[in-house]
């Protein structure tokens, strides 16, 4: 499927740029546009794929849903599958979370979108696809979507709604009924253009990243020595997993910096599993997003929140350094 | 006049909608009162789930994202 850009890269390369192709430098370059090249083709086309998702089923259309269906338990599934596949910005998660709790969806149910939401994201997934394939990737999407399922009904379970700021407490004791959602007139081709403007607009606010992530990886693979992380890690020690999400969790990196390098802490004997555990610490919670929800929540309600998702990270990167 | 407010809690897209919303409406030539709301209290008083949201005369005509020059037209029948 990319043998075209291995092409484009070679010829630019070694024709265009006339460097020999046993060089380090040549591998090195080669490695970097290939990579670069391959993630933002497929960042494009999920971003574009998700974009279609969304148009037919927005998330307005989600909350209605789940207010007039009973689904026995599903529904947490449902709304961490629905986080996973809406495009994510920090700062409509607080409008999103007021929004579902005043329609009187159970908090619960919500906490699994918002979970889901910033873990399982297009950029996540495109860099996953890019650097690690798609079965790493399946792994991912998979367990951050059960992650955010079993966390947000262990959080319903917690009665966390005591919790809530004073003013969003009060809106879940009382829902108000909300709007029948108007679905837009357009048709597919109408829409298809501001589709495609906003995949090439997601697609152009990364692309810093990915090629400094992707710089960096590129740098990485030649100065780190063969399975250098081996002669620490290979015992399999099991406290590498909490220690590697602790530390992730107060970081914030966008999914298209941090990937590329924790590729390379992979192929050098880092095991997958805490690898997957660190990047989910990293991408799905941040100290920025605890500020954010400071807004909704008591600080002892944050707190709780980062801790169930924490320890689920947690349990995810043992489990899959286990059967992996 | 027109009433017009921008709802977004501070997002580098809630800016790009009120820089877009303020052009058209100097390119037009046409006056209106436009407003950035960015108290949370406040913009959920209109009942959305997703910023940035476009509200003319209290209604709510566009969210979820940042409109193209030729939406914000179509949302202000420029």
């Amino acid at each position: 499927m990319f043998d075209w850009i291995q092409r484009f890269a070679d010829w630019l390369i070694y024709s265009v740029f006339g460097i020999a192709a046993d060089t380090h430098l040549a591998a090195a370059l080669n490695f970097f546009v290939y990579d670069t090249i391959k993630i933002l083709f497929l960042l494009f086309l999920i971003t574009f794929l998700m974009g279609i998702v969304n148009a037919y089923f927005p998330v307005e259309r989600l909350r209605n849903f789940l207010q007039s269906k009973r689904l026995f338990g599903l529904e947490y599934l449902l709304a961490s599958v629905f986080g996973a596949i809406t495009p994510f910005c920090s700062c409509s998660s607080v409008p999103l979370f007021i929004g579902f709790v005043r329609g009187g969806i159970p908090i619960g149910v919500t906490f699994s979108f918002l979970i889901t939401s910033p873990l399982v994201n297009e950029v996540a997934l495109a860099l996953f696809l890019g650097m690690f394939g798609w079965k790493t990737t399946l792994i991912y999407a998979g367990s951050g979507i059960l992650l955010g399922a079993i966390g947000g009904w262990v959080l319903g379970k917690l009665q966390v709604q005591h919790y809530l700021s004073d003013w969003v407490k009060a809106m879940w004791e009382q829902p108000a009924l909300s709007e029948a959602y108007v679905a837009e007139e357009s048709s597919f081709i109408q829409r298809l253009p501001g589709i495609t403007g906003e995949a090439f607009k997601i697609v152009r606010s990364v692309v810093l990243y990915v090629v400094i992530g992707i710089g960096i990886g590129a740098a990485m693979h030649g100065y780190v020595p063969e399975g250098f992380f081996e002669q620490y890690l290979s015992g399999g020690q099991w406290w590498t997993v909490p220690l590697a999400v602790i530390l992730a969790v107060p970081m914030y990196a966008n999914a298209a910096g941090i990937v590329p390098v924790i590729q390379v802490f992979v192929a050098k004997g880092v095991p997958l599993g805490t690898a997957i555990a660190f990047m989910m610490g990293t991408i799905g919670l941040s100290l920025p997003e605890a500020t954010l929800l400071k807004k909704v929540m008591t600080m002892r309600l944050i707190l709780i929140f980062f801790g169930v998702v924490t320890t689920f990270i947690i349990f995810s990167g043992l489990l899959f350094n286990f059967i992996l | 006049m027109k009433n017009i407010k921008i709802l977004g809690t501070g997002c580098p897209k809630c800016k790009q909608t009120e820089a877009i919303v303020r052009q058209t409406l100097q390119e037009c030539g046409v006056e209106a009162d436009v407003q950035k709301v960015e108290d949370i209290q406040q913009i959920m008083q209109y009942n959305i789930l997703s910023t940035p949201a476009v509200v003319v005369n209290e209604v709510v005509k566009f969210k979820g994202r940042v409109p193209t020059a030729s939406e914000v037209k179509t949302l202000l029948n420029l």
